[in-house]
């Protein structure tokens, strides 16, 4: 009986029909060459410009901030008992409660989460600097300098002076070169401010900052946390917030809802303080997608066509094979086969060629704080575009495939 | 000793409805035995190709019963339809249908490659072997598309017998051929039935060709008007 060898009869007619045409071959692998090459190359541009954007909010948001949420009084107090009145009152901010009460216990409690990587303490104060009869409004941040600075990477922004200074020098200070340049001081000077608390302290210019944002620059300082718990006025514990990374921002969401939960306190992730930049961040990826999933759409309309184009040519022969008793599931074989190795060559070439771009790309200074042009290979966007494109290939193959199968030998045979 | 019945066609009747409802056969009955040679006449229009689909089981779209050795045909799988063809079914027709971008050796195995009953090596032999017995050994290896049109022909009939099949259809196989031609495949055809008791069944309209087959089976107007005219 029959079927005793299996002899790949349909691999051996679809790779004969690929060398014998390699001219339509190459032209609908090119195609599907530029489609992966771009697509890959497109995404991967995209991650690293999402990537760049993320790491400059990470220079002034951690990834997740623990604070004590404005508690507002209730406006009713209900009666106690039977025979007194309840009690209405103007809703306001309860004074005092914007600290954590116990500080320690919480940070040790952060740290000791497995996916916690820093977590630091912060005391922000509202203060004006002080020069003369000018004054200039701004923002001293009370930190532990040493774990700030891993956090926010300061030191890369010190143009002058250092992080060391302002660990050595308690009424120390690193001010923005903006700052420094309206106050006219320079390192080594002393500088006086007055909090909101109207506590004026004088400090001294241990070094100079320069970010990549001018407003930063011309109102941010950062002090010791001590020397901001004094500006407003506060005991030797106290903590407005908690700054905390995590080894992947991208959880951070998840993260802040168990680290809320944990600590009582609010909890809030880098994407909900930034939901502007994280909507646009999103909306680039999803318009990058879109276009490049297109070209890579355009590349499978190749390969369609040039199926189509050689069904066509081919009908006799499809007929003939069906009357010697080829399948329906056969002729899909022969053709989807065709249409996946001429995809396959494409992909291969696709991917030769966007590592080639990514690679010279990757070597172009743009200056700035941004440095090299942001891409690197991404093995993600790489398993994406494969995928991708063995899915458009097989469509553009199995359509007219299918054609195909359906062929009635006896129509051809009458012609 | 009772002969084997290899075809059996009982009451087939066609319609075509295109482009008006009218009937191509009516009710169309006979049997073929094994190692026949019969050829199927008629003047043209007469329906002897549409005939010959419905017997090849290619056409499934009719009344009546079509029995293959035993084996009812009519209401079948299309998959079984095509595994049956590949075993028990040879073609030839009036164009030869090769397929150009392979060698004459390559074409002729095909149909054994997907029965899959020999291994590549006793394909490649016995492909050889129906080229040398059509006269075409020193042809094996050229592309088909480079041959003449009676060599193309008989490379399509070498085709046609690689799987040794029960029974063998043309439709006018020789209809391309020139009278020396169309004598060799008359002799390959009656050997082959005569000697290794291979049933042929071909439409012709080649008088001589009729003439000299054990048995005609002519149609007019879809109808059989004599199933054993024996000349
Ligand atoms: N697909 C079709 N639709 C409608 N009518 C058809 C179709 N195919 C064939 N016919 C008609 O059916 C009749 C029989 O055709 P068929 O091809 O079987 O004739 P034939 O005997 O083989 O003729 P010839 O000797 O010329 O090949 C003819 O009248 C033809 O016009
Ligand atoms: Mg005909």
């Amino acid at each position: 009986m029959a079927g005793t060898h299996r002899h790949n009869i349909d691999s051996e007619i679809s790779i004969t029909y690929i060398t014998t045409s390699r001219k339509l071959t190459a032209v609908a692998a090119l195609g599907v060459t530029i489609g992966i090459a771009i697509y890959i190359f497109m995404n991967s541009m995209a991650a690293g410009f999402s990537r760049k954007s993320d790491a400059s909010i990470f220079k002034n948001v951690p990834h997740i901030r623990v604070y004590k949420d404005d508690e507002i009084s209730t406006p009713l107090s209900p009666a106690t008992h039977s025979g007194s009145l309840p009690l209405i009152v103007n809703p306001r901010v309860i004074p005092e409660s914007q600290k954590i009460i116990n500080p320690d216990q919480v940070l040790a409690l952060l740290k000791q989460q497995p996916e916690v990587v820093i977590a630091t303490p912060q005391v922000g104060v509202d203060v004006f600097y002080n020069s003369g009869r000018t004054q200039i409004a701004g923002v001293a941040s009370g930190v532990e300098i040493a774990e700030a600075d891993k956090m926010f990477s300061i030191s890369e922004t010190i143009v002058e002076g250092s992080i060391q200074a302002l660990k050595n020098t308690p009424n120390g200070m690193l001010v923005g070169v903006g700052v420094a340049s309206k106050m006219s001081v320079k390192t080594g000077d002393n500088i006086t401010i007055t909090s909101s608390r109207n506590v004026t302290k004088v400090m001294k210019v241990v070094g100079m900052f320069k970010t990549s944002n001018s407003n930063t620059d011309k109102t941010k300082s950062y002090i010791n946390i001590n020397s901001a718990r004094q500006l407003k006025q506060e005991s030797p514990s106290y903590v407005s917030d908690i700054d905390v990374n995590v080894k992947d921002y991208d959880h951070a969401p998840a993260y802040s809802q168990q680290l809320s939960f944990l600590t009582g306190y609010k909890a809030e992730d880098w994407k909900a303080a930034n939901e502007t930049l994280v909507a646009a961040g999103r909306m680039r990826t999803i318009m990058i997608n879109f276009i490049s999933l297109s070209i890579l759409l355009v590349a499978g309309f190749g390969i369609y066509n040039i199926l189509n184009m050689t069904i066509n040519q081919k009908i006799n022969e499809i007929a003939i094979l069906k009357a010697m008793g080829f399948q329906g599931r056969d002729v899909v074989r022969i053709f989807v086969q065709q249409a996946m190795l001429i995809g396959g060559v494409g992909i291969i070439f696709g991917l030769l060629c966007c590592s080639t771009m990514i690679f010279f790309l990757s070597r172009v200074y743009v200056g700035g704080d941004i440095g090299y042009f942001p891409i690197t290979y991404e093995p993600e966007m790489y398993a994406r575009g494969i995928l991708f494109g063995l899915i458009v290939t097989f469509f553009a193959g199995y359509f007219p495939a299918r054609k195909a199968a359906n062929v009635d030998p006896v129509s051809i045979f009458r012609k | 000793m009772q002969p084997e019945i290899i075809l059996q066609a009982d009451k087939i009747g066609k319609y075509f409805y295109d482009p008006e409802k009218f009937r191509v056969l009516n009710d169309i009955s006979f049997q073929v035995n094994r190692g026949e040679f019969v050829t199927l006449v008629g003047k043209s229009g007469s329906g002897k190709s549409t005939l010959l689909y419905i017997l090849s089981t290619m056409d499934t779209d009719y009344d009546g019963l079509l029995t293959i050795q035993g084996e009812r045909i009519t209401g079948q799988q299309q998959q079984r339809l095509a595994a049956l063809r590949n075993e028990k079914i040879g073609f030839v027709f009036q164009f030869h249908y090769l397929l150009p971008e392979f060698s004459c050796l390559r074409n002729v195995m095909i149909p054994a490659l997907r029965l899959g009953k020999y291994s590549r090596k006793e394909i490649e032999e016995r492909a050889y072997a129906k080229l040398k017995m059509l006269g075409l050994e020193d042809q094996a290896l050229k592309l088909s598309a480079k041959l003449s049109g009676g060599q193309q022909q008989r490379v399509a009939i070498a085709r046609a017998l690689i799987n040794d099949p029960l029974i063998i259809m043309g439709d006018e196989p020789t209809g391309n051929l020139d009278s020396k031609n169309t004598g060799i495949v008359f002799d390959i055809l009656k050997d082959l039935a005569h000697h290794d008791q291979q049933t042929i069944v071909a439409v012709t309209h080649d008088n001589d060709f009729a003439q000299k087959s054990d048995r005609t089976i002519e149609l007019q107007d879809g109808q059989v008007i004599s199933t054993r005219k024996l000349y």
